[in-house]
């Protein structure tokens, strides 16, 4: 018996949310009663490995090969797989990212295990296996029940608490092969993206709409998210216009966030806009119309146009910066 | 060159959602349908690949599980330029029931390339695309933000987090697509209406089918504290606000 955590890794190393991982499968081995086991493939450190026992990870499972340099789905899963049986793993926890949401529904096929997706809290029972999740885009929750003896969940990223939970660090270097059979993806070109904070990673976003008027407004908006470490986001007008890149669109069918802290400036909060950030801990708006939607979804609120109003906040956080 | 877009038709993006039975089902009342956006996208882009003559794109063809009820919705695909469709008849108890009843019905029908959208804005799942890969024993790419076809073959844009690759996979694969894929989704004109009543809708039946997964219970968030309002001209509070009350800057 066993949980059994995949944990991606970005040319070897971890980010938060493969701790939040590790901490939130870890207490569901506690109330199991079993052990959690943290997974990872490719090159990684093994001062990086010792990090995940820190969050509570009682054995780390490493498994390094050179053709796994490259996420292919196929070959990926199959090995998740094997090590998920060899394991008698009972539960599978992956992160509700690109890659945990490119290996889960794979996963669940090849292992007949129910999945859940995007839970946000420790289940609501093990027997029967109940989970909370979102539906319908934050406009509602399901508790939902998995039928099967394995169970396969993906957490929302920034919905867990870390949790300090030492434990000796264990590792088993795993030798298993994958099937050159199952390894189709030709990788043909990679282009990194550097030098700024990654919209899913960002603990502040600062996320302009139509607002901001023209594309030649962003500079003030740029500056607060740089001096907050914050990553710049958009609404669906803004990335439509092209006045910002569509990577940076948030909403419904642009990039599904949760940060600690959101600002919406000159964005009315069309209910598209608020299905992708409603997960966040905190969301400040300043719009100029006081009645618009997003003041529903905010805990503070500035009625101001977003011109005079960025500025100010700008030299505010700059004043805190000082002190 | 043929191509399939599946699709999920989901409750119009602005609907308050409502439940009945004890909080257990969804309340249907006053709900209009329509096609999943992200699988809208889908299916614009596998038209425009379609529209350009050299690609070898034959046909594009939608295929969806769901009662009878959801056929306008498919309508709505074949106005706005899918060739034809294939319903399998049944509810969709989960993910996993869908993909594979979808699986069961194209198995032998030669598709080269399978897009679904990256989730469908009922459920939020983004699972459907993957398993039905597994099922067909392709490959897949998830995330993905273009599909070109070139004399090479085909070219797809993924984005893992933090880096963008250029990938290519071996017929038959599903991609799993997400913003970016199109522009805009493509409207149905007034022709395509026209010709969507006479397109074939292909009815298949379901396989007895258990689902792995079940909703016992709909709640409805807990709503947030009303809005706390600082002066435009006070700016500055705010930002002491969130660095000494709520600890986040």
């Amino acid at each position: 018996m066993a949980v059994l955590i995949y944990l991606e890794n970005w040319d070897g190393k971890f980010k938060k949310l493969s701790f939040e991982l590790v901490s939130y499968a870890s207490k569901i081995a506690e109330m199991l009663g079993s052990q959690s086991l943290a997974l990872t493939i490719g090159n990684v450190e093994e001062q990086e490995l010792e990090k995940l026992s820190v969050h509570g990870a009682d054995k780390v499972l490493h498994l390094k090969n050179e053709k796994l340099d490259t996420l292919d789905e196929q070959a990926f899963s199959n090995l998740v797989a094997d090590v998920a049986r060899k394991y008698n793993a009972t539960v599978l926890v992956l992160s509700n990212n690109n890659s945990g949401k490119a290996l889960a529904p794979r996963l669940s096929v090849q292992l007949k295990a129910g999945l859940v997706s995007g839970v946000s809290k420790l289940p609501v029972s093990v027997s029967p296996f109940v989970v909370y999740k979102k539906v319908y885009s934050g406009k509602a929750y399901a508790n939902v029940q998995i039928k099967t003896d394995l169970k396969i969940l993906t957490l929302a990223q920034n919905s867990f608490e870390l949790i300090h939970n030492p434990k000796p660090y264990v590792v088993e270097h795993l030798n298993i092969q994958p099937s050159d059979n199952l390894l189709n993806t030709k990788v043909k070109e990679v282009q990194k993206l550097t030098g700024k904070v990654l919209l899913s990673d960002a603990d502040i976003v600062v996320s302009g709409g139509r607002g901001m008027k023209s594309a030649d407004n962003w500079g003030p908006l740029v500056e607060l998210a740089d001096l907050l470490g914050a990553a710049t986001a958009c609404s669906r007008p803004v990335s439509d216009e092209g006045w910002r890149p569509h990577e940076e669109h948030t909403g419904q069918t642009g990039k599904i966030i949760a940060p600690n802290l959101y600002f919406a400036i000159g964005i009315s909060g069309a209910t598209q806009h608020l299905a992708g950030i409603s997960s966040s801990k905190i969301i400040v708006a300043v719009n100029s119309d006081k009645d618009a939607p997003i003041f529903e979804a905010a805990q503070y609120g500035i009625v101001g146009d977003a011109m005079k109003v960025l500025p100010k906040l700008v030299d505010a956080v700059k004043e805190l910066k000082l002190r | 060159m043929k191509i399939l877009v599946c699709m999920s038709n989901v409750p119009d993006t602005t609907t308050k959602v409502k439940f009945v039975d004890d909080f257990k089902k969804l309340d249907n009342n006053g709900i209009q349908w329509v096609i999943n956006p992200w699988d809208e996208l889908a299916l614009t882009r596998a038209l425009e690949l379609k529209d350009d003559l050299g690609s070898g794109v034959q046909t594009v063809t939608v295929a969806h599980v769901g009662l009878a009820g959801s056929e306008p919705t498919i309508r709505k695909a074949l106005a706005i330029g899918a060739d034809d469709a294939i319903r399998i008849n049944a509810d969709a108890p989960d993910a996993y029931v869908v993909a594979a009843q979808l699986a069961e019905a194209i198995r032998n029908e030669n598709f080269d390339m399978i897009f679904c959208g990256i989730e469908s804005s009922d459920h939020n799942g983004s699972t459907v695309g993957g398993m039905l890969a597994e099922f067909l024993g392709c490959a897949s790419v998830s995330c993905v933000s273009n599909v070109k076809l070139d004399a090479g073959g085909v070219v797809i844009t993924r984005e893992l987090g933090g880096s963008k690759e250029v990938v290519s996979v071996p017929y038959p694969f599903v991609a799993i697509v997400q913003k970016g894929i199109a522009n805009e989704p493509r409207i149905a004109a007034m022709r395509g209406i026209m010709m969507a009543r006479t397109k074939p809708i292909k009815v298949v039946e379901p396989r007895p089918l258990d689902s792995l997964t079940e909703v016992i219970s709909y709640e409805m968030p807990v709503p947030r504290a009303a809005c706390k309002f600082v002066e435009a001209e006070n700016a500055a509070d705010l930002i002491s606000l969130l660095h000494n009350q709520d600890k986040v800057i």
